[in-house]
């Protein structure tokens, strides 16, 4: 005992360092289920006022950029509107084809985010108070951008499509498969599990599948760049160029499915089977 | 001493300020991104006790990886940085001991010995940090090239921050 003691009290540098590390890299490994953690991410309050007070005074630089996407965004619903008008006028009471989900959007201001990590999160001004909730899907004016994970009162985080703990349900064709980013260029993504039976071409739409309870179907979240069928594979290599650009996110919408608990927790009666 | 301390901690506010953002926000092609805070722990005076060190690093590393939203990331990297420095510069230094009121600065160390000194250490932070990141050595040439191209942008950073902030 007095010799272990001895040890210690000699190595305490090492031993020091031998602590330290550990605590992070139980810090690294457990952050996916650490919820527990809730300091230790950029929605607390600290970070999430600082992250604030600086994207003012940087959108306020982008306001011509902002401006410009919003009124892009304006002309697309007004379009939007125009042909729902239409529909409603030419066909009487257009019957609803996704009956059953109902979808409501909440605007937030992207505050802090990133694209040059592994796992790359966005921060949102907008938390719990606003109705914000873990699991929620954010869209922005381009398509897809993410799924939020952590909310404070204030703030929430998100996993954006760069990260590599996260992918998507897609579809291209009307073919589904999983959409998941490689960790390299933040411009493009893969798209797994499609059939080399599929027709392809390049610049084809890929959108959000209606698998998942947390997108409506038919977001957009990219085109197709690139294909490859390697031999022996039964499934393409597909090269999506994102539709959302990752570098310039300002404003966007978070998604929730007004049913979308009552669908999960359904969904979940099956898999106690 | 007292004056010291509130020195250096102002000198870890800022470093941190300015990593989180502005040099976080720094990124060409997904390639470089420089960790200019590491300066930090290379600035800390020779008479520093190793476990201060350590805790110091540590706490360094914990507060960037607050902000930047990758717990524990960071903090390893630093540790590492903040272990290796008393073997380094018990390495590298030739002369027998170190003058007590001498500073690990380019005007008390000379220019070759404060290059050598920060290109190890920050070799070995940015080697450890962007491996733990990954946390495999799938596609290692990728992120090796990612850290080589990091090591000299955060390089210049600080052999510029040496000439104009530190002058004195």
């Amino acid at each position: 005992m007095r010799n272990l003691l001895r040890f210690l009290i000699k190595n305490n540098f090492f031993i020091l360092f031998l602590i330290l590390e550990a605590i992070s890299l139980v810090l690294i490994v457990n952050y996916n289920n650490f919820q527990k953690v809730k300091f230790l991410n950029a929605s607390n309050r600290i970070s999430g006022n600082l992250y604030n007070s600086y994207s003012s005074v940087y959108n306020y630089f982008q306001l011509t950029k902002i401006n410009e996407q919003l009124s892009r965004d304006n002309a697309t619903l007004r379009k939007r509107l125009q042909d729902v008008l239409l529909s409603d006028i030419q066909y009487g009471l257009k019957k609803k084809e996704n009956e059953g989900l109902d979808y409501r959007f909440i605007p937030a201001r992207v505050i802090n985010n990133s694209v040059n990590k592994q796992y790359n999160y966005i921060t949102l001004n907008k938390g719990s108070l606003d109705g914000i909730k873990p699991d929620m899907g954010i869209v922005g004016v381009d398509g897809v951008v993410g799924v939020v994970t952590n909310v404070s009162e204030h703030f929430s985080t998100g996993q954006s499509v760069l990260n590599k703990r996260w992918s998507l349900s897609a579809k291209v064709n009307d073919y589904f498969g999983s959409l998941a980013w490689e960790g390299i260029d933040y411009r493009y993504a893969k798209l797994n599990e499609i059939p080399f039976h599929v027709n392809l071409s390049i610049g084809d739409k890929v959108v959000t599948s209606s698998y998942s309870s947390i997108f409506p179907e038919g977001i957009l979240v990219g085109t197709v760049k690139d294909f490859k069928h390697e031999s022996g594979d039964n499934f393409y290599d597909i090269t999506v160029e994102l539709s959302s650009n990752f570098k310039s996110l300002s404003f966007v919408e978070v998604i929730y499915n007004v049913y979308g608990e009552e669908q999960t927790q359904l969904e979940k009666l099956n898999s106690d089977d | 001493m007292i004056r010291e301390i509130l020195h250096y901690f102002v000198m870890f506010v800022i470093l941190v300020l300015v990593q989180v953002l502005l040099l976080n926000n720094i990124q060409f092609s997904g390639y470089v991104n420089p960790f200019l805070y590491v300066l930090f722990i290379l600035l800390l005076p020779f008479s520093t006790p190793k476990v201060l060190l350590l805790i110091l690093s540590f706490s360094l590393g914990l507060v960037v990886d607050i902000f930047g939203n990758t717990p524990g990331i960071h903090a390893s990297a630093c540790t590492f940085m903040g272990f290796l420095r008393p073997l380094v510069i018990r390495t590298i230094t030739s002369r027998d001991s170190i003058e007590v009121d001498e500073l690990p600065r380019v005007r008390h160390m000379g220019m070759g010995w404060f290059f050598r000194y920060s290109l190890i250490l920050v070799a070995a932070h940015h080697l450890f940090l962007f491996f733990i990141e990954v946390f495999s050595f799938h596609g290692f040439i990728h992120t090796f090239l990612r850290s080589i191209f990091s090591i000299v942008f955060t390089l210049v950073l600080i052999l510029i921050s040496q000439f104009i902030i530190f002058r004195e």
